[in-house]
């Protein structure tokens, strides 16, 4: 990587753009200028402005002020179309593809003129092929997006920019759903098309991964830039510090002696669905006291094993057993009457009901319960009580129990939501992607809960594909890549790079090692 | 533009917008009115004598909204379950042809009544129970499904009514025998042309208020129709909610078929119903799918019926003016509510 | 079992099933392309409604046949512009919109009439479309008569199913529709608007369908009836399932479907006619339409984003 050069011409520049959402200032004047061939980090906690901004760039939003240019000219604001003529091209957090569509098809949609005949798939095939080559992103042009892997729905993001003969490349969170070498293999990327011109922004609020790859960083806190640093005459402590605004560690779980098996998986299976596979003969044992976490890139039977410990699904083969006894009964409802606890991945779309009030919200799993009904008849004034009463101790920001839990931000909706699954005192918790997407103080205090609740006793199941979440709260560490699962690996005895070459699918009994 | 949600909507904005959308429709009776070439002031007036103007002309309001209380009911209570059930129409003929089937004298004593009402709910649940079964077994789009099953049971209807079922002192009309005085629902006051039907889809609609808002049943049939995988995973048993809503819903559009028979016609033929069971959308939407609005709404869209069929034997506006003012606040009041949730803002 | 044989031997029943075939071609296409770009269309019912209505009243008042086609196509589109601005933009309940447009057309067909003609009894008599006589091909024997004597709308409606397949597939438009219907965020992230290509598809597919409904009164009957289109537009939702959402399946099930309708009808004329009650007949269409779709439940691959709506930023 050469130093970045002073008199590098301006590729682009953000000016004083502002943005808000009702009394939210998601964006406060920020400003950034990015010369060609150079990468800007835009560091920031979750909810600090990085994607509004890109969105704001990219047309997605219109920005309450401030300008943006690109190369010296002003981009019309609110037109994505603009914005990929004018050379910017964004990989979205989110991928944006159409899964039933081939590779080509998504990589040349809106490429030619819809009134056009369209110039046919040989030329653009050949394109893709090239361009594929000549910055090492393999895939097959024309298979169906569905049936890809991650990593390479990624590589199609990439190629459909470049495509465009993208100028600027912006990527928003790229490496949150990478394993470690995946990610390696991003930086080999850009580093290769920087070499070439390119201009990138890179999203993300991972300090290694911004001082690895940045020259400079843009450090963003609730839509303000706090900071603008050098990476190389910088250190992470810095930017932590600039980033969440002080000292703020996140809890770490100290080691401690597990106590009896509470549930165990004895080789399940379950069926594929769609493209993401079941378990393949997965065996799991959960001890009270204990944080099992389960790494592994997402899609890869993370989901059929969260389904089955939350009483979704049963196994096709194999048995679960819950304090040595096979279960044979199982749903939701009865998992909750067994002590497991449960918070589910989403929690906009499965773990709560948008329009219901907190009230209705913290009884969704007890009001069958003799505490909230009796013969069908609700009772009220107890489920209020008991909103109030998680309102209260899990610390939710709230102006009462009859608020929609749709007003309520991130971090306050899923204290409610662990409030209900806790309240009940769980024996078993499973903790599915806990803190995603949450800010600083939120993910801190909800680690610190599940650490007191396996202070307390209880076994929990830590689904994550943040790796540095899983080595920093687990007593143990489990791989899963494909349905399967590895071997156990207790805290400490174990590297990130190892257990990203495990989620590559690496290391399992008769797994063909990837190319 | 993109929609913003609004977080707490201001009681102006909750209330003035539907508000809104029955002015805008007034504003389109105007115009039609206009190019109906009739003095639009006349015409409005006119629907509104035609519909509440005489002791007569109430009454009439009041008996053509008691179907439609149990249809808007119907629709309502499966609409709050996103259960789409556009059925309500056959469900309704189901009711009538139960009225009739337990009406004409095959059950004599005191308790043909009661008895005809239940196997009407019965048999209204059990058309929709099939819709129902194939999208939660099968994942059948139910509106597709409801929406033919209308138009078969109109035909079986016909067969009904001209074969097995018919009057054979009809002169060759398709119609069934009359129902026997027993089975007949008794007028709410001697002498005026009002039915206890009427009474009893005012009960309806405060039990369903009730169900709604104080059972555990009300809480799952919420929860399943605003977001049915958060209701899953909480441990509610969607299919069965459904199911149960179904039943529900089914039962009550068969009421209104049960009581146009049993209390207003005596007799089933195929102009039974006039579409009460696709009006009862409209009724149910413009209530906000509340069960005491369903009331308020039925009343409303009867009396513009009513006082649209006056209106036109006097005005010569066409009647179907009717149809397109209820088309019209269904489309308008569908936005105004959006809107009571959400701004309109730029980029 | 011989009268069906006869039955499915004349040359007439084959003309028939082509005939009956047409307007639902024209509106299963229309629903097809609506819910290719992923919005359900219920006011097809209704539209073909207002489509037989505004073509026909056209031509009444004197304008060609063609120019009865291209005002249903309009009004049809008129239509489709509602539709399309209240699910599009506002994202509104695509079950509700539909049902309350195909209300309001239905409601708009019987209003205008009444006011166009409030002294009638009987609505007036149109000339119609007359059979194209093709050079040679009419003369066929059999062929000609079961196949090659037909008018020229329906010629038209099996150009238009070959134009969908060929836009749909093999045009940068089409691509374009198919993948909003899929992922409408990677549309609007390769700089295309949404609302654009969803509005357009609906009105492209709501003017189909009323030429659907002009068939019936410019073509096959050559007058307006209130009940004429009975049910025609819920047929063609199921036939768009039926043919799992690709043209040249669903033109094959209209024909499918039409063909057991003619059947319908002329076994009504048998000794099975004499046995059977009529309505059971009359029903047939309805019956094998809820039979297709639990024939096609999931096997099918639903266009993705069908029925959910579009807010710009929301992810």
């Amino acid at each position: 990587m050469t130093d970045p050069q002073e008199k590098a011409e301006v590729v682009l520049r953000l000016d004083r753009i502002t943005k808000a959402f009702g009394p939210l200032r998601a964006n406060d004047a920020i400003s950034l200028t990015l010369r060609r061939g150079e990468v800007v980090a835009l560091l920031g906690e979750n909810g600090a402005g990085k994607t509004t901004l890109m969105n704001i760039l990219f047309g997605h939003y219109v920005a309450d002020e401030g300008t943006v240019e690109v190369f010296g000219k002003p981009l019309p604001p609110g037109q994505p179309r603009a914005a990929l003529q004018a050379g910017v091209g964004m990989v979205h957090q989110h991928f944006t593809l159409a899964g039933n569509l081939s590779v080509l098809d998504n990589i040349a949609l809106g490429t030619e003129s819809l009134w056009s005949r369209g110039r046919g798939r040989t030329a653009a095939r050949a394109r893709v092929e090239g361009l594929a080559q000549d910055f090492g992103l393999a895939v097959d042009p024309m298979a169906k997006v569905s049936r890809l892997t991650v990593g390479e729905r990624q590589r199609v993001e990439i190629l459909k920019a470049l495509y465009r003969d993208a100028k600027i490349l912006i990527l928003d969170e790229p490496t949150a759903v990478l394993t470690p070498q995946e990610a390696d293999a991003l930086f080999a990327t850009l580093r290769h098309a920087t070499a070439r011109g390119l201009s990138v922004i890179f999203i993300s609020h991972k300090l290694h991964e911004v001082t690895a790859i940045a020259d400079r960083c843009l450090v963003l806190r609730h839509g303000r830039v706090v900071g603008e640093v050098d990476t190389h005459a910088t250190d992470k402590a810095q930017l932590a510090a600039l980033m969440v605004g002080g000292e703020l560690t996140l809890p770490k779980a100290e080691a401690r002696v597990a106590g009896p098996v509470l549930m165990e998986l004895q080789a399940v299976s379950t069926p594929d669905r769609g493209a993401a596979p079941g378990l393949k003969a997965v065996t799991l044992t959960l001890r009270a006291g204990q944080i099992t976490g389960l790494a592994g890139v997402s899609g890869n039977g993370q989901a059929a094993l969260a389904d089955l410990i939350s009483g979704l699904l049963l196994p096709a083969f194999g048995t679960v057993s819950l304090n040595g006894t096979p279960i044979t009964r199982w749903t939701p409802r009865i998992a909750v009457a067994e002590g497991v606890g449960r918070i589910p991945e989403d929690r906009h779309h499965t773990g709560s009901i948008a329009d219901f009030d907190l009230t209705e919200n913290a009884v969704l799993e007890g009001y069958r319960t003799r505490r909230f009904s009796r013969r069908g008849w609700m009772n009220w004034p107890a489920a209020r009580a008991f909103a109030e009463g998680i309102i209260a101790a899990y610390d939710v920001r709230c102006p009462g129990p009859e608020t929609r839990i749709r007003l309520l931000s991130g971090g306050n909706m899923q204290k409610l939501i662990l409030g209900r699954a806790l309240a009940p005192g769980p024996q078993i918790i499973l903790a599915n992607q806990p803190v995603r997407g949450l800010d600083v103080g939120a993910i801190a205090y909800v680690q610190s809960q599940l650490i007191a609740a396996r202070d307390r006793g209880a076994a929990i199941l830590l689904i994550s594909e943040d790796l540095d979440e899983i080595m920093g709260l687990s007593d143990v560490i489990h791989v899963m890549s494909q349905g399967r699962l590895s071997p156990v690996f207790p805290r400490g005895t174990v590297s990130a790079p190892d257990l990203g070459l495990w989620m590559a699918g690496q290391g399992f009994d008769g797994a063909r090692h990837a190319a | 533009m993109r929609l913003e949600p609004i977080a707490n909507p201001t009681p102006l904005r909750r209330l003035g917008l539907p508000a809104l959308a029955i002015a805008a429709t007034m504003l389109v009776a105007t115009l039609l009115a206009l190019i109906a070439g009739a003095d639009p002031f006349a015409t409005l007036g006119q629907i509104a004598t035609g519909a509440l103007g005489s002791r007569l002309a109430v009454l009439e309001t009041l008996n053509r909204a008691t179907p439609l209380i149990f249809t808007g009911l119907a629709v309502a209570v499966a609409f709050r379950a996103k259960l789409w059930n556009i059925g309500a129409e056959a469900q309704l003929y189901a009711g009538a042809i139960m009225a009739v089937l337990l009406g004409t004298g095959a059950l004599g004593s005191p308790l043909v009544l009661p008895v005809s009402a239940l196997a009407a709910m019965l048999a209204g649940a059990l058309v929709l129970l099939g819709p129902v079964l194939l999208k939660t077994r099968l994942g059948v789009d139910e509106v597709v499904t409801t929406l033919l099953i209308n138009f078969i049971m109109l035909l079986f209807v016909s067969y009904l009514l001209e074969g097995p079922m018919k009057d054979p002192m009809g002169m060759g009309w398709p119609k069934s025998p009359a129902l026997i005085p027993e089975a007949r629902l008794p007028r709410i006051v001697d002498g005026l042309r009002l039915h206890w039907g009427f009474g009893l889809a005012l009960l309806a609609a405060a039990l369903v208020w009730v169900i709604q808002t104080r059972t555990t049943l009300g809480y799952e049939i919420r929860a399943v129709g605003q977001n049915p995988a958060a209701a899953r995973f909480a441990g509610i048993p969607v299919n069965a909610v459904l199911l149960k809503t179904a039943l529900l819903s089914g039962g009550l559009a068969a009421l209104a078929g049960w009581s146009e028979v049993a209390g207003l016609k005596g007799h089933l033929s195929q102009d039974l119903s006039p579409g009460f069971g696709y009006t009862g959308i409209i009724v149910a939407m413009l209530a906000l799918l509340h069960p005491l609005g369903v009331v308020i709404s039925a009343l409303f869209v009867a009396g513009i019926f009513v006082g649209s069929d006056a209106m036109s034997r006097a005005a010569g506006v066409p009647t179907y003016i009717a149809d397109m003012l209820l088309a019209t606040a269904l489309l308008f009041m569908v936005l105004a509510i959006l809107l009571t949730k959400f701004r309109v803002v730029r980029g | 079992m011989t009268d069906i044989i006869d039955i499915l031997i004349s040359a007439s029943f084959w003309a028939a099933v082509i005939r009956i075939a047409t307007p639902l071609i024209f509106a299963t296409m229309g629903e097809l392309i609506c819910e290719r770009a992923g919005v359900l269309n219920l006011g097809i019912e209704g539209i073909m409604v207002i489509g037989a209505f505004t073509g026909w009243m056209a031509v009444y008042q004197g304008m060609p046949l063609w120019g009865g086609v291209a005002t249903a196509m309009l009004a049809g589109m008129l239509f489709g512009l509602l539709h399309s601005t209240l699910t599009v933009p506002f994202g509104l309940s695509q079950h509700v919109v539909g049902l309350g447009v195909t209300l309001l057309a239905t409601a708009t067909a019987s209003f205008a009439y009444r006011l166009m003609l409030p002294e009638v009894t009987s609505p007036p008599k149109i000339e119609p479309f007359q059979p194209l006589d093709l050079p040679i091909l009419s003369d066929l024997p059999f062929l000609g008569e079961a196949i090659f004597q037909q008018t020229a709308l329906t010629w038209a409606a099996f150009a238009v199913a070959g134009l969908v397949a060929f836009t749909l597939y093999r045009t940068p438009l089409g691509l374009a529709v198919r993948a909003a219907g899929e992922n409408p965020a990677a549309v609007e992230a390769q700089g295309l608007s949404v609302t654009a290509l969803r509005m357009g598809a609906v009105m492209v597919g709501s003017g189909l369908m009323a030429v659907g409904g002009a068939f019936l009164t410019l073509s096959a009957f050559s007058s307006f009836f209130f009940e004429m289109v009975n049910g025609r537009g819920w047929v063609c939702v199921a036939l768009v399932v039926f043919g799992a959402w690709k043209p040249g399946k669903a033109v094959l099930g209209a024909i499918l479907f039409a063909g057991f309708d003619a059947l319908q009808i002329r076994l009504q004329q048998t000794d099975l006619g004499a046995v059977l009650p009529y309505q059971l007949f009359l029903a047939a269409p309805y019956i094998l339409s809820i039979l297709a779709l639990i024939l096609m439940s999931r096997r099918a691959e639903v266009p993705a984003a069908l029925m959910v709506p579009y807010n710009k930023g929301e992810r």
